[in-house]
């Protein structure tokens, strides 16, 4: 016991006097060495087994919860039906899923903690922008592929050799609305985005992008995540008679500004962004859900698809598994979750247990069937998908259908 | 030796052994949330002298947190290579206030010098925190938790309203901290121990600090005021300004923690900025046992670990709201106090009790 | 600004105003008797249009918010009895973190118990759509429905606090705890009582806003800031103030977003807290002298 030496010393100095003090600096000292003693028990190495882990840091609970939860369900989904498969080229997948709440530094704590520790193949994750960004220079440092469930162009732009993304890019969304927007002659607009990563990188897009569309956005504004009524700011948009307003947000307050146009007489198109993919919100918004347009992947139309198109098997297949697992609707979000996986999943089986070749399989890969569309990346291109894998949808009757031009 | 100087002794040794411990068992990745943890345990350091020692509560301390790691942030990522040709740029490169380096992807980034930025930092946090605290410092009891609580959260709705702050996104890609030549503050996987040294070190020396300035003139008037603070007052302890040069000093040290952690991570998001931050600072210090530097460090070390590395899971705050609720219904006095606690440590003592512990 | 965009600012106003001036109410019902500032109130807002959505399906809705609101009544005389009742004169830092903690707590509990999706009450009356039209200003029913239960709440309060003996004992207590013991009160079950209703208080305007604002786990944090700024803006204490505090609160940010960008909303009517606080800590209406005859 290295400590074994001060004891003569703590004595002389215990027996000099005995105010409550000094006693309670000897409990202090009781404390640490307690404390070493069991970090040295703590810190024994993880034996190795013989599966391959994988890593995933998703914002299960927090602000960005309604994205994570979605995303932790698919992928314990996914592990559970492969490993009963007998897993990946005869190795079982070992999940390890953190919920980093959505907060930056927990991100980086534990990106730091799979890869050095767990040594894990590959990351899936983070849910959020704002924490794939923190960890993508760790990831591309440490050589461990990322594959992001965010949406934020940024994360492969510029392109970092490990990092790639599944959800599809906010200009392709954008450009589908605006493209939208000139079918019907909409000339002036108003924006509104909510306070996070998601409304804050849509808002760029639009306004970059609004000029090459020939469209003015006379107002742009930006509300809190968690706004409970937006009475005032859709006050403030028909003040500017606007010819339809943009709503780019994942939280629920994309159900609120469809209400509170409705209630003020606001009755101009409402634009929302593919946040909007979630049933939960038509629901929330009721009545006034009918005929908001938005771009989304073809996950929330899979029974309405053509029985040729490309994606409707593997859309119906995830739809139904999720759904009669978790008893509730599957979501896009889920599904950036599952395409993310499977692309690796895939990759792994073709290159094997090498971490560069399988990065290599995923730069190369074209033509992977996801839920989001049809992924065919490039070194020029981690996100691989192009504008065709959005859809213009529509709300009718409650539920989500394509839109039809007329 | 005088006693505070041996327990510093025992808390380096503690550091260093730690260290060893994880390199014979090739465990050194802890380190990296030891680390983290060592920074939080400064901006608690802080908290336990304003609300322990001077008995004014601070429920917006993730907010000084945040003003030291944003400023440092934004000014050493703000590209100024397209004002290389402006004058005042020229001025600060010749003056070595600069430096150049290079993004990941191969971009020249040329930045204020992370020294200037930690300055700039802690001279904006003096300021605010003069500002903030001489009307804050005023109010009592409701009010102040009130009235700080408000800061934080204003802080928190800039940071996330301002482009200049990256708003939800936060701001990513901060560079490394070059302390000295060949020490710097960097979250990169060869600069671990390092890195843990240069925490650990930092908050040896603010224990330092606060342990003499605890047992100074100093000291004794901020327990008169956290006492009764108007009995002080007459006489003669000037409460206000010695509450307010508390109240700064623990905003630095908050500031600090911000600025060295901002750097250690690479980067920066609202979260630090959050009210859920500030609360957990108070629950830590609360655990603690708001007056004491050992206790607040112990609890801050271990439950801070513990949360980075994800052992509480998707409870990760419940736990810290069970903590609350349980410390302060059952142990007021903090948990290193219980009778429980003195148990364990009578089973661990060296030489027979002098069992006489019941005083606290 | 047009006539009419003018009072849709204020109908929005009133909207924000009056739900903060019942969160306020509820500090001040329980602040006057105990001295204690409950973090947690906005939780129970939470809790009651929480619990009256997951009761809808079985029974007519006004039932169900009955049942929700008596359910709340007894988790905050449950909370009461468990957490404040046997404390010996606990300091005010310790009461602030107590009640901090329960408020996390009931979070987490409700993120178990419901999950982080959002829900409402359906329309009390008409749906997400419809709305009256007074001159060119648009106002869903549902704002009706809030103003008015929320009145009427205010009214039979006062009435429950000057008429009744029970209510009567309640301001004894608030106004002098030891007298009142003297004269035969039990202040302890007072205390209860006093959590009961600040509980009821905040769930039946839970029950009222939900439709509007939706509910999720994680609703009252927020509204409890917002109902402690507009309970400081009037006075802490006094209830009829708070109602005053709220109006203009809710409409001072109304109309802060004519001319501020939306994303700092929040900092606009935080400032004003602030302000307050510096400036006249006993609230708008109130001077420090008043401050100590604490009153409903």
């Amino acid at each position: 016991m290295p400590c074994k030496g001060l004891v003569p010393e703590v004595e002389r100095y215990m027996t000099e006097s005995i105010n409550e003090k000094r006693r309670f600096g000897m409990r202090v000292f009781r404390v640490l060495i307690l404390a070493l003693f069991i970090f040295s028990i703590v810190v024994t190495p993880a034996l190795a087994k013989d599966t391959i882990k994988i890593g995933a840091i998703l914002a299960v609970t927090g602000p960005a919860s309604f994205l994570g939860a979605p995303e932790a369900k698919t992928l314990q989904m996914l592990a559970e039906e492969i490993n009963s498969q007998g897993g990946i080229n005869g190795k079982k997948i070992e999940l390890i899923i953190k919920d980093s709440g959505a907060s930056p530094e927990k991100a980086i704590s534990f990106a730091k903690q799979l890869i050095e520790e767990e040594k894990v193949f590959a990351i899936i994750g983070p849910s959020t922008s704002g924490e794939t960004l923190k960890i993508k220079n760790i990831c591309e440092k440490s050589k461990t592929i990322c594959i992001s469930c965010a949406a934020a162009e940024l994360i492969v732009n510029p392109v970092a050799k490990y990092v790639f993304k599944t959800p599809q890019k906010d200009s392709f969304a954008a450009r589908k609305i605006y493209m939208q927007m000139q079918k019907m002659g909409i000339k002036r607009i108003g924006v509104v985005v909510g306070n996070t990563g998601f409304g804050k990188a849509g808002k760029a897009q639009l306004e970059k992008l609004a000029p090459e569309y020939g469209i003015e956005i006379v107002i742009s504004e930006v509300y809190d995540k968690k706004a409970t009524d937006l009475t005032a700011l859709v006050t403030k948009l028909k003040a500017k008679n606007v010819e339809a307003v943009v709503n780019w947000s994942i939280v629920p307050a994309q159900a609120i500004i469809a209400k509170n146009m409705k209630q003020i007489g606001l009755n101009v198109p409402l634009f929302q962004s593919h946040g909007f993919g979630n049933i939960k919100y038509v629901k929330a918004a009721g009545a006034a859900a009918e005929g908001i347009i938005f771009p989304a992947g073809r996950l929330l139309v899979a029974d309405m698809l053509p029985d040729n198109h490309p994606q409707k098997p593997v859309l119906i297949k995830y739809k139904r598994d999720y759904e009669s697992r978790y008893h509730e609707e599957a979501s896009t979000f889920g599904g950036h979750a599952y395409d993310a996986f499977m692309i690796l999943v895939n990759a792994i089986k073709k290159a094997g247990f090498d971490k560069e070749k399988v990065r290599d399989a995923i730069e190369n890969m074209k033509g992977f069937v996801g839920t989001g569309g049809i992924f065919n990346f490039s070194p020029q291109d981690h996100n691989g998908l192009d504008i065709d894998s959005f859809e213009m949808l529509t709300v009718k009757n409650g539920k989500f259908v394509l839109l039809e031009n007329k | 030796m005088r006693g505070r100087y041996l327990h510093i002794t025992l808390l380096s040794i503690f550091v260093v052994a730690v260290q060893v411990i994880t390199q014979i068992t090739d465990t050194t990745y802890y380190l990296t949330q030891l680390t983290m943890a060592a920074y939080y345990s400064l901006v608690i350091l802080g908290l336990t002298l304003l609300m322990g020692y001077a008995g004014q509560i601070s429920l917006g301390h993730a907010g000084f947190f945040a003003i030291g790691g944003y400023t440092s942030a934004v000014l050493t990522t703000y590209n100024l290579i397209p004002y290389k040709e402006k004058a005042i740029v020229k001025v600060m490169a010749s003056m070595g206030m600069l430096q150049m380096r290079e993004d990941l992807y191969g971009g020249q980034i040329l930045n204020l010098h992370p020294w200037i930025a930690f300055l700039l930092a802690i001279a904006i946090t003096v300021a605010v925190a003069y500002v903030i605290g001489i009307p804050v410092l005023k109010l009592k009891g409701h009010y102040l938790a009130m009235a700080t609580l408000g800061f934080g959260i204003i802080i928190y709705r800039i940071v996330l309203g301002t482009p200049l702050f990256g708003e939800a996104d936060g701001i990513s890609d901060v560079p490394a901290f070059g302390l000295l030549p060949g020490i710097e503050v960097s979250g990169d996987m060869s600069m671990r121990i390092q890195n843990y040294y240069i925490a650990w070190v930092i908050v040896i020396v603010a224990v330092l600090l606060l342990l003499n300035l605890i047992d100074s003139r100093v000291g004794r008037a901020l327990r008169a005021i956290h006492g009764a603070e108007d009995a002080a007052d007459a006489m003669g302890v000037n409460t206000a300004e010695y509450k307010l040069k508390t109240f700064i000093l623990s905003a630095v040290f908050a500031a600090t923690a911000g600025v060295f952690l901002t750097h250690f991570n690479g980067g920066i998001g609202p979260s630090e900025a959050s009210v859920m931050k500030s609360v957990r600072y108070v629950a830590i210090v609360a655990a603690g046992g708001m007056a004491s530097i050992w206790g607040a460090l112990t609890m801050a070390a271990v439950l801070n670990f513990l949360s980075l590395r994800g052992y509480f899971g998707s409870y990760d705050d419940a736990v810290f709201g069970a903590i609350l609720i349980v410390i302060m219904l059952f142990a007021p006095e903090g948990i290193l106090r219980l009778p429980v606690m003195k148990n364990i440590q009578r089973l661990l003592r060296f030489k027979p009790s002098e069992g006489s512990d019941g005083a606290s | 600004m047009s006539v009419e965009l003018f009072f849709q600012y204020i109908v929005a106003g009133i909207t924000y105003g009056i739900i903060y001036a019942i969160v306020a109410i509820g500090f001040n019902i329980i602040y006057n008797t105990t001295g204690i500032i409950n973090f947690a109130q906005g939780e129970f807002v939470m809790l009651g249009s929480m619990i009256a959505i997951s009761l809808t399906p079985y029974m007519p809705l006004l039932l169900a918010i009955i049942l929700a609101v008596i359910i709340t009544m007894l988790i905050g005389a449950l909370i009461e009895i468990l957490f404040i009742r046997w404390l010996d004169s606990p300091s005010v830092l310790r009461m602030i973190i107590i009640t901090i903690g329960l408020s996390i707590l009931i979070r987490e509990v409700a993120l178990a118990i419901w999950g982080e999706n959002v829900r409402a009450l359906p329309y009390f009356t008409g749906n997400e759509v419809s709305s009256i039209s007074f001159g060119g200003v648009h106002i869903s029913p549902q704002v009706l429905w809030v103003i008015g239960v929320c009145t009427v709440m205010v009214l039979i309060l006062q009435a429950f606090f000057k008429f009744t003996m029970v209510g009567r004992q309640m301001r004894a207590c608030a106004a002098n705890r030891e007298a009142a013991r003297l004269c035969g009160i039990n202040a302890k079950n007072m205390v209860t009582l006093s959590f009961m209703l600040s509980a009821g208080i905040g769930a039946v305007a839970g029950c009222v806003v939900s439709p509007i604002t939706y509910s999720q786990y994680n609703m009252g944090t927020g509204l409890a800031i917002k109902g402690f700024t507009v309970a400081i803006l009037g006075g802490l204490g006094n209830s009829m103030a708070a109602v005053v505090a709220g109006l203009l609160l809710g409409t001072i940010e109304s109309f802060s977003i004519w001319i501020m960008p939306t994303a700092y909303k929040d900092a606009i009517s935080i400032s004003i807290l602030l302000l307050i606080l510096f400036l006249r800590p006993g609230g708008l209406f109130g001077s420090k002298e008043e401050m100590t005859l604490k009153e409903f």
